[in-house]
């Protein structure tokens, strides 16, 4: 189709204007972002030191999986608070891997991690499609059960840097052009997931399950089984970003990962996906979770009161959510006079 | 906006009493897990201890618990317990010191989470006939008998602020990474620390910008670290009073560009502190033997329990391996010294 | 058919006393505490009664606009962090400014008043949603805690109020505060069971399009229901640090999940639309008398977490499981009906 053809239904604009707001909707996270390195920057030149850089990245990295992963669940209308504890297990678990087997190849800790994460989440999965009950309830119970079972397993034990190969602990501080490697895996991560969620058709399956489940339902969209796929993709995420988490703080114990799963809904909705499903992108999800996570080191670095930072964070997602209103509201506005003028 | 849409047809909800049929299996394997906990009517010679630390699950308080254990079995007799909350929660203590109160416990030894926020329970355990110990840290003091101390907190001030010193020179700003905001134990050695700062002429060139707490949480303690050096670019060291925030920022400061430039020392757990000394990333560090800690309050419980001290100052009574322990100012037992770990002594140790 | 399917209405007072849900979450606390009296040593007695009831004080008083807030269908996560802040403002005003204490309870209530129309006023105003703002509020309000208390605590309350705040009513072992506790819930009970605004929440519950048709001022109802809830946190918060002598900002910290757990223990529908206060209160006591029971057994924390979380998670499943079990009976008996019917 060209230019020079007027679109003759209006569904095609309506994409576009979706479109319009997706792109504004990241852009204006993406903007706060950089307002904040620019303005720490300004008065702190050490805030973009090449340490400070790496620093900022590392910290993002483990964030940024774990918002890809939330984001798949939210936008179909469903919620893993889970997450925290599914992390704390893998992680735990990654440490036990290598008390077990101390030689085994590094490929193997990351597919043990990125498997027992995907069980993990498979449970969460069955239990809310199978009972048919939200999964703010069911994650919430699995958050403790999960937790239990990190704290039993786990006892008063802890895995530290020595127990570990010096090259698993090495991964999290090697760069490429003084980018680490984290870092880079964390962007394919979100790259692949960007277009997997534009282009697949199973990607648009869960839009359309978050927007109105009924009608994904009549329209012969597997919903259960997508729902499940969603939850299982975010355990695996998690459980990468569990063995990553070995990796970079190399002391893993019964608490790990505690609280971790309202950060990564905070991340998730500040980063402009709706809580009750059907919009937003990985990609925002994974701008939000940068923002957050470089949040609380600019503040550190402004000097702010280390008493201020969770009041702003929470001044912070009540934004997002509100400016994402008055995005909507305009949206359809423009709809509505967009149609008006279509009939 | 609906918050949820509900999924299948409308007959809903009726048996809750499934799940009270699983509660009730649990409760009923809980009720055969217990042992009585009490033997009030026994000799004075028999009786039972319960420790409530400040949270499970943490390797000092593991060594120091151990202790208790090994000291408990030794002298016979004794019923040894622990109990207390996975989170370092002075609300979830209560509980946990309720049900003591309500098993008739004869000594309970805790470190308080809050000075005053277990004291209402601990008076009403003391009503119901139970002797109260605090270790590590302490409570208000007309809520114990006795407090067993690992150190002077002077002498913990005094070592902390020599090891900085003598690897920066007497000079440039430092910081504190220390547990959460109302640890007793932390506060207690901060002030002594500021106090020195002021008095000893040694110390007149070194400059302590900022406290920090990492609330003796592994992630928190380690971004904080890294906060303190993005913010004060002249930082020259840190002193960490604690086992968790000296171990996060060894790991920092040891992957980081920072490693050797800025000086790090506190107290710390020699297991989780090798790798840091033998990198170089750490010179040295301080500590006590914190097994000794429980089983001083074991023997402290006996000579309670039997009577032959009350715990006020002045007071003495046998511990072991221990020898004679004495009751000193503000009803206080002083274990013993601060060790200094280096490369050198390190591996003699193994806590 | 069987009897639940049948509207409310259509079913006895009677009946509905004993074999509604609420009953059933009764039935079920009763069942546990023999269990816990005859399998858990020490459990049998007024001590137990006084430090299960003590501990079950904060939560069952936030449980109260919880419930009718899950009820119309939305949720507060911030109810904890509301009682944090109250607490913080508490030991600052108190201690700092040195105010009378009355009015420092006055002032506390009103910055609970004031949290909870901050939650209204985005919810039913605006109408963004209510889990998201919550969450939002949850961490705004613990931050401010921080802000106004900083790392300070603060521990020299009046000794008067703080025995009395955990003293029994003579030898019953009930706590003296739990008065003022019966007197909330007979309040939020008749609220809810007895006038028409009560009702209205139900109705909201089902389906707010069809409620705002009958008459009921959706964005108004809700509003207030937000402030209620801000007010009885407030006044959590206040019991809270009277109870344990200090005021700090973690103060209550992280109870918001056992509330709503308790809630929906209580057979409060997630889906809104469907509870009672009976069931709440019991669902409350449930929870914290496994937990004590647990706690008195000598078993660590770890286990109560686990009990925990596999409660919530069957009591949520429980209902839907067997709605679907009888579902698929109902289905089977009328089959072999027509099969009957048409074999004659």
């Amino acid at each position: 189709m060209t230019q020079a053809t007027p679109p003759a239904v209006y569904e095609p604009r309506a994409g576009r204007a979706i479109g319009r707001i997706f792109v504004s909707r990241e852009f204006s996270v993406f903007a706060a972002l950089a307002v904040l390195i620019i303005v720490t920057e300004v008065v702190n030149p050490r805030f973009l030191s090449a340490q400070g850089i790496k620093d900022l990245l590392l910290n993002s990295t483990i964030f940024v999986i774990m918002a890809v992963g939330q984001a798949l669940v939210i936008i179909t209308k469903n919620v893993d608070l889970s997450v925290g504890s599914i992390l704390g297990l893998t992680a735990y678990g990654t440490g036990a891997v290598f008390a077990t087997f101390p030689h085994i190849p590094l490929p193997f800790v990351f597919l043990i991690g990125i498997v027992f994460g995907a069980i993990l989440g498979a449970i969460n999965g069955f239990i809310v499609t199978l009972a048919g009950v939200p999964a703010l309830v069911i994650t919430l119970g699995t958050l403790y059960i999960f937790r239990g079972i990190n704290n039993a397993w786990a006892g008063s034990n802890q895995y530290f840097v020595g127990n570990e190969p010096a090259e698993f602990g090495n991964m999290s501080v090697q760069t490429l052009f003084g980018i680490p490697w984290f870092a880079l895996g964390a962007l394919v991560i979100v790259i692949i997931f960007a277009i997997y969620m534009f282009s697949a058709r199973s990607g648009r399956d869960l839009y359309a399950i978050g927007s109105d489940t009924d009608a994904a339902r009549l329209f012969g969209i597997k919903v259960n089984a997508r729902v499940v796929g969603a939850f299982v993709a975010c355990g695996a995420l998690t459980g990468l970003a569990g063995v990553l988490y070995a990796s970079r703080f190399n002391s893993v114990g019964a608490d790990t990962g505690t609280g971790f799963e309202l950060q990564i809904v905070a991340a998730v909705v500040v980063g402009g996906v709706a809580i009750f499903g059907g919009s937003g992108t990985v990609t925002g999800a994974a701008i939000g979770a940068v923002l957050l996570t470089t949040m609380t080191g600019a503040l550190a670095a402004l000097n702010v009161s280390k008493f201020w930072q969770q009041a702003i964070v929470g001044v912070l997602i009540i934004a997002a959510i509100l400016l994402d209103r008055i995005l909507s509201i305009r949206t359809a506005r423009k709809l509505r006079v967009s149609e008006a003028r279509n009939v | 906006m609906k918050l949820f849409q509900e999924g299948g047809s409308a007959t809903r909800r009726r048996v809750i009493i499934g799940a009270a049929v699983a509660t009730a299996a649990i409760m009923a394997l809980a009720g055969c897990a217990t042992t009585g906990g009490s033997s009030s009517g026994g000799s004075s010679s028999k009786f039972s201890i319960a420790f409530v630390p400040k949270q499970l699950n943490n390797p000092y308080t593991d060594v120091e618990l151990g202790g208790g254990k090994k000291a408990a079995a030794a002298l016979s007799g004794v019923t040894y317990s622990v109990v207390g909350p996975n989170t370092a929660s002075a609300s979830s203590q209560v509980s946990y010191i309720n049900t003591l109160t309500q098993k008739k416990i004869n000594v309970i030894a805790i470190a308080a989470n809050d000075p005053n926020a277990v004291c209402s329970a601990l008076n009403q355990a003391k009503t119901g006939g139970a002797k109260i110990i605090t270790f590590d840290s302490d409570t208000a003091k007309s809520c114990r008998s006795l407090f067993i101390n690992q150190v002077n907190t002077a002498d913990v001030a005094s070592v902390e602020l020599k090891q900085l010193g003598e690897q920066i020179n007497y000079e440039g700003d430092f910081a504190i990474l220390s547990a959460t905001a109302n640890a007793t134990n932390q506060n207690a050695w901060i002030a002594d620390m500021k106090a020195d700062l002021k008095s000893d002429p040694k110390y007149s060139k070194m400059n302590l910008v900022t406290t920090v707490y990492g609330n003796d949480d592994d992630t928190t303690s380690f971004q904080v670290a890294q906060g303190l050096l993005s913010t004060y670019p002249n930082l020259k060291g840190i002193i960490s009073p604690t086992t968790v925030g000296i171990a996060a920022t060894a790991r920092y400061l040891s992957t980081s560009s920072y490693k050797g430039k800025v000086i790090l020392t506190g107290l710390g757990l020699p297991n989780q502190m090798r790798q840091y000394v033998k990198d170089g990333t750490v010179k040295e560090f301080a500590l006590w033997d914190p097994a000794k800690i429980g089983q001083a309050a074991v023997y402290a419980a006996k000579a309670l329990v039997a009577g032959t001290i009350t715990g006020k100052t002045g007071d003495t009574f046998k511990a072991g391996s221990l020898g004679t322990l004495k009751v000193g100012a503000d009803n206080t037992v002083i274990v013993g010294g601060p060790t200094e770990f280096d490369a050198a002594n390190i591996d003699n140790y193994n806590f | 058919m069987s009897e639940t399917t049948l509207p409310v209405k259509a079913r006895s007072n009677v009946s509905r006393l004993f074999f509604g849900r609420n009953a059933n979450t009764v039935y079920a606390l009763v069942l546990i505490v023999i269990l816990a009296s005859i399998f858990v040593p020490y459990f049998a007695g007024t001590a137990t009664v006084s430090f299960l009831l003590i501990d079950a004080i904060p939560i069952l008083l936030m449980a109260m606009p919880m419930a009718l807030i899950i009820i119309t269908g939305e949720i507060d996560l911030s109810v904890a962090s509301t009682a944090g802040l109250s607490a913080a403002v508490m030991g600052v005003l108190f201690h700092d400014a040195h105010w009378n204490i009355v009015w420092v309870f006055v002032a506390c209530i009103v910055v609970g008043l004031l949290c909870g129309a901050f939650n209204g006023i985005l919810i039913s105003t605006i109408g963004l949603p209510s889990l998201a703002v919550t969450i939002g509020t949850l961490a705004l309000f613990r931050g401010l805690a921080l802000v106004v208390i900083g790392d300070n605590a603060v521990a020299d309350f009046p000794v008067d109020l703080t025995t009395w705040a955990t003293s029994t009513i003579g030898g019953t072992g009930i706590p003296t505060f739990m008065i003022i506790v019966a007197v909330v819930v007979v309040i939020f009970g008749i609220i809810l069971h007895f006038t028409p605004f009560g009702r209205a929440l139900y109705a909201l519950g089902f389906s707010k399009e069809a409620a705002s048709f009958v008459g009921i001022r959706v964005n108004r109802s809700k509003f207030w229901l937000y402030v209620a809830s801000g007010g009885i946190s407030a006044f959590a918060g206040i019991f809270w640090v009277l109870r344990y002598s200090s005021a700090q900002s973690d103060s209550v910290q992280g109870l918001e999940l056992s509330v709503v757990a308790a809630v929906l223990l209580g057979g409060v529908s997630i889906f809104g639309g469907s509870g009672g206060i009976v069931g709440v209160v019991a669902g409350v006591l449930i929870i914290r008398t496994v937990n004590y029971s647990l706690q008195l057994a000598g078993l660590p924390d770890t286990v109560l977490t686990i009990v925990t979380g596999t409660l919530l998670v069957l009591s949520v499943i429980a209902p839907s499981v067997t709605a679907r079990i009888r579902r698929s009976a109902e289905r089977k008996r009328s089959r072999t009906l027509i099969h009957d019917a048409t074999a004659a």
